[in-house]
This record gives structure tokens, C-alpha cells and sequence, in this order.
């Protein structure tokens, strides 16, 4: 079924009586060639590219629980093209790309909309940071303005500019950041999977992998043994725990990342502010929520919840930065699981298992990259070699020293 | 969290920082024939367990002291927080025995 005006039209003279279902709901078969283990963001939309891009046939992908439950349903739907490294600018230009065609291209209403990401700064040294990152995005072919005081004031005026502490000297502006509606993208790379001829499979949860002489030959499940001839793990916050029943040690520590909505109010944030002094970044719903958020908790975590005082630290930066945020009510707060990983890059490769690739390391990250991350992972598993602009998301890098570490923190997950 | 500090009594988690998996302890030694195989696992693998994980917190704010504290990642219950010194010298003692 193609979504368009007319359709919605003749729909809306028969009480919308004639939209079925959006994907099936099929059981699974004996054996895939390829099985995608996680439907989040990034297992589905490996799926569909892989059916699509790289004409993969007898594809599956396994969820344990409900399509678009985990993170892709949980996080604060920011896209964006702003990395300072050779080993990942490439990949999120590419991807920023990739959402810029999503809507055509699945035919389905994802709200891409590239409203604008600032970067605030509050120092000298802020500021030379800014512009060294701004040129090494417009050298990748992305965008970047860097903007004075009065540049910031006029596009938001009721900012806190002088704060005694951290006043805000400017900002580095990317007019092709925005937001998406997070939803939309599992729902829409689910329905143009399954058009397809990708089984999803939901309620189906994979509990081990038969490996035989180095060769994977298909995983255990909640509903049965399924054979694959290549598995391709997609899992986001729960790698460590599926790559452990490969007999897999990850350089990644899953933590619990926050998320809070305000309660629905005029427009008055047109963009995406992100504060250069403390851990608060927020954005306006469409449906008027404040959308905001902060820091990582800071320990291990499986809980989809947080603590209070990470709660007390974004309200408390978020006030210091939009004083008038004060006056509105906080509506809901939830958690996600994040696979952080040693140097806040993530991994897309093969495992020295033969037949078995790992998709992870997103940290709170990975919703940007969906439409990149599920491409590049889908190539891997096609051609066996990494795309181009994913060549650097090596498993080993942390052997042969080619780490990414955008901010330079080291081998410490609660930092970056 | 409140952890439950062996000298101190109850403390607010707040008061720490957190390193990470108490296996830290056990650094390789760095003359061995596979070190660099052994520091490059030390620093960056990780069990990452959902369920109890040993992990070393700090005592910032406070005495200072490093902490080992079993902690549940699926609920965050601590069930049990030792001085990381008595576990590192338990260690040792129970190596010198062998
Ligand atoms: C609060 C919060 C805010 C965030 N904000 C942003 C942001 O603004 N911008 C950004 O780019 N990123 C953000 N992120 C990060 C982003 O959401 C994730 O990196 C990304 O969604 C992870 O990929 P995914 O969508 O495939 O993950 P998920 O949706 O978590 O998919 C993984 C799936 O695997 C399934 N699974 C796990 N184990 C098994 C098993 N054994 N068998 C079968 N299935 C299994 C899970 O049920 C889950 O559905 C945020 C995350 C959070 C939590």
C-alpha cells in the first residue's frame, strides 16, 4: 500500500476502512540466509536496505520484544552531521544525507526536520574548539556557521547571555541538524522491510548461537532454533549480554541514559540548543513538549530508569541556561540503555566467528546514524568488506591503536 | 543509591565516582610474554554483566578510600561494599598461598 493525498482522500470517504496492517506478523521459517538480531532502528533498517540496496533475499529479523521498544522509541530524536573526526565524519554526513531522502524513499512520514542545531560557547577556548570543528565538518561536506553573541541572541533571545559564571560568548550552528520522529523510523523501515519480503518477527528472542568449528549455523530462540547462513547482531544497550553467549568479551559498558518531556507549550524553541557548560541539550516537540536531556547516570546499568541526582543535574543546568524554563511542568522521564563503548565510537564489523557480524558501541548516538549505520551494516553483510565510510568501526582498533576518540577522554565508557 | 561504606555507614552515592568493574584490581604484569595481549583486554573488554557486577567506586567526597561494591545492574541493589584495599590484599594472600 503507497501512502498519498489521493489515497487519503478516497480513505476518508469510506471511514478509513481500507488501511490494513503495515507489516505482517509471520512465524518463523526454519532458516534465513540472513538473520538480524534487534528490531530497533538500526536492525530494521539494515533489513530493509539489504533487501532493497543489495538484493539479500530470506531475510529475518528477530525482536524480543516489540518493534521500536528499545532505544529507537526512547531517545531525544537528534540527527546531525557535527563530528570532528576522520574516522566518523564521513559516516554521519553520509548518513545526514540519508535522512535528507528518507521520507521519499520509504514513502513514509518520518518528520525529518532539519531545524538547526547550536552549540553553544562560553570561553576563548570554546570558541577556537567551535571553529576547528565547524571546519573539519564543512571539509567533510557538511555545514557549519559559526555565530557571535548578537548571532545567537537573534535566534534566541531569552537565553540566560549573562550568566556571572558562563556567559555565552556564541555558538557553532548547524542549519542541517534537526529532529526526526523516532517512531516513525522503525515503523517505516519495518513496513518497507516487510514489502520486501522481510519476515519480522516479533516476541522472538534469541537466547544462543550454535557454533560449530568456528562457524555459526544458526541461533537458538524464544520460538525455536532458527538456521542462518549469516547472523548480524543489532542489539543496541544488550551487546554485551547477546556477543557473551558467542563467547565474546566487547569493549563496551552498557549505561542508563535519561530522556524528560515537558508538558505541551507554545512554540518558542525553534531549534536545537545544546549548552557548552553543562549537561543540558534541548528541542520543542511538535506537539509542544520541551524535549530535553543530559548526562549518562554514570555506572553500570541493564535498568531502564535512572537516578535522581542525574534528574537534579539537567533541571539544574537546564535553569541556568532558558531561565524560564522554570515555570514549566515536567511530564514524564525514562531511561534507556546505551552501549558505551572504550572510546565513544561504535563498531560495525565481522566477528572472528565466520557468518557472525556485530552492529554496536552506539552510546547516545546511535539514532542519528539508523539510516547510515543499517546501509553500512548491510554492505558488510552482503560483501563481507565494511563500506567506505564505516572502514574505521573496527573491533580491534583498540589493538592497533587506530582509536576514535572524539573527545579524548581514554578507555573510560562514563566519560565520553 | 546509598552505599553502605564499611568505615563511614550509609553514604549517598552521590559522594562517589564511579570507575568501573572491580577486575581493575588485577592488573597484568607487565613483563610477561603476552602483556600487550593482557593490558589491551585489562583496559578495554569488559564482562558487562546484567546482573551482579563488582565494580570500584571512590570516595570523593568523602574519606577517600576506593570501594569494591556488588551491585545488581538490572535493579541497582547493593548487597555488599568491601574496602578495595582488604580485596586486593585478600588477593594477594591467597596468590602467596598457592
Ligand atoms: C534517553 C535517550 C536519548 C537519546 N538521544 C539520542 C539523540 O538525540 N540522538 C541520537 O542520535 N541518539 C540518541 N540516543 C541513542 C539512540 O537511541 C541509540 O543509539 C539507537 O537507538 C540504538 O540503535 P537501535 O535503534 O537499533 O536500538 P534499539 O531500539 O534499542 O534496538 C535494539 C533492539 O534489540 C532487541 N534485543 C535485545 N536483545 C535481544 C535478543 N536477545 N533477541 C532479540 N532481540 C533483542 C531489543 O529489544 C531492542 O528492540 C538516545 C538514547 C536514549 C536512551
Amino acid at each position: 500500500m503507497r501512502y498519498s493525498a489521493l489515497r487519503l482522500i478516497k480513505e476518508s470517504l469510506i471511514g478509513h476502512k481500507g488501511w490494513g496492517a503495515q507489516w505482517r506478523d509471520p512465524d518463523p521459517k526454519d532458516a534465513y540466509d540472513y538473520v538480524i538480531i534487534g528490531g530497533g532502528g538500526h536492525g530494521l533498517a539494515t533489513a530493509y536496505y539489504l533487501a532493497k540496496e543489495f538484493q539479500g533475499a530470506r531475510i529475518a529479523v528477530l525482536e524480543k520484544g516489540w518493534i521500536g521498544g528499545g532505544n529507537v522509541g526512547r531517545n531525544t530524536t537528534i540527527i546531525r552531521s557535527n563530528y570532528l573526526l576522520d574516522g566518523n565524519e564521513p559516516f554521519y554526513e553520509f548518513s545526514l544525507k540519508l535522512w535528507e531522502n528518507l521520507e521519499q524513499d520509504l514513502n513514509y512520514n518520518a518528520m525529518v526536520s532539519q531545524r538547526g542545531i547550536l552549540n553553544l560557547v562560553h570561553s576563548d577556548a570554546q570558541r577556537d574548539a567551535a571553529r576547528r570543528r565547524g571546519n573539519a565538518m564543512l571539509l567533510n561536506g557538511s555545514d557549519a556557521m559559526l555565530l557571535d553573541k548578537e548571532g545567537v541572541r537573534r535566534l534566541y533571545p531569552f537565553l540566560n547571555f549573562d550568566n556571572a559564571r558562563f556567559p555565552i560568548k556564541g555558538g557553532l550552528l548547524h542549519p542541517r541538524g534537526g529532529t526526526v520522529r523516532h517512531d516513525a523510523v522503525a515503523w517505516g523501515y519495518a513496513r518497507g522491510a516487510d514489502q520486501r519480503g522481510v519476515d519480522i518477527i516479533q516476541n522472538c528472542e534469541v537466547t544462543g548461537f550454535k557454533i560449530k568449528e568456528g562457524r555459526l549455523l544458526g541461533v537458538e530462540t524464544s520460538r525455536g532454533y532458527i538456521g542462518a547462513k549469516k547472523v548480524g547482531v543489532s542489539v543496541a544497550g544488550s551487546s554485551g549480554r547477546v556477543m557473551a553467549m558467542a563467547g565474546m568479551r566487547l569493549p563496551i559498558e552498557s549505561h542508563v541514559l535519561q530522556a524528560f518531556v515537558s508538558e505541551g507549550l507554545k512554540p518558542f524553541i525553534p531549534g536545537v540548543i545544546t549548552y557548552g557548560a553543562g549537561h543540558f541539550y534541548c528541542s520543542q516537540s511538535d506537539k509542544g513538549g520541551l524535549v530535553f536531556g543530559g548526562d549518562i547516570d554514570g555506572y553500570n546499568s541493564y535498568a531502564q530508569r535512572g537516578n535522581l541526582p542525574v534528574v537534579e543535574d539537567v533541571v539544574e543546568s537546564g535553569m541556568s541556561l532558558i531561565p524560564g524554563l522554570g515555570r514549566a511542568r515536567l511530564l514524564r522521564s525514562w531511561g534507556g540503555i546505551m552501549d558505551m563503548s572504550m572510546d565513544g565510537s561504535p563498531f560495525i564489523d565481522k566477528t572472528l566467528i565466520e557468518g557472525l557480524y556485530f552492529n554496536g558501541g552506539w552510546c547516545y548516538g546511535g539514532f542519528k546514524a539508523t539510516p547510515a549505520a543499517g546501509f553500512c551494516f548491510a554492505h558488510l553483510l552482503k560483501t563481507g568488506r565494511p563500506h567506505e565510510t564505516a572502514k574505521a568501526y573496527r573491533l580491534d582498533r583498540f589493538m592497533t591503536g587506530h582509536i576514535i576518540d572524539e573527545k579524548g577522554q581514554g578507555a573510560q565508557p562514563n566519560l565520553h | 543509591m546509598i552505599i553502605n561504606h564499611p568505615l563511614l555507614g550509609p553514604r549517598d552515592a552521590q559522594e562517589f565516582t564511579y570507575l568501573g568493574d572491580a577486575g581493575l584490581i588485577n592488573r597484568p604484569y607487565w613483563l610477561s610474554d603476552n602483556a600487550m595481549r593482557g593490558f589491551h583486554d585489562y583496559l578495554h573488554l569488559r564482562d558487562n554483566p546484567a546482573g551482579l557486577h563488582r565494580e570500584l567506586w571512590f570516595h570523593e567526597q568523602g574519606d577517600r578510600s576506593w570501594l569494591v561494591v556488588t551491585r545488581d545492574t538490572t535493579t541497582h541493589e547493593i548487597t555488599k561494599v568491601e574496602l578495595a584495599r582488604d580485596v586486593a590484599r585478600a588477593k594477594r594472600t591467597a596468590e602467596a598461598t598457592q
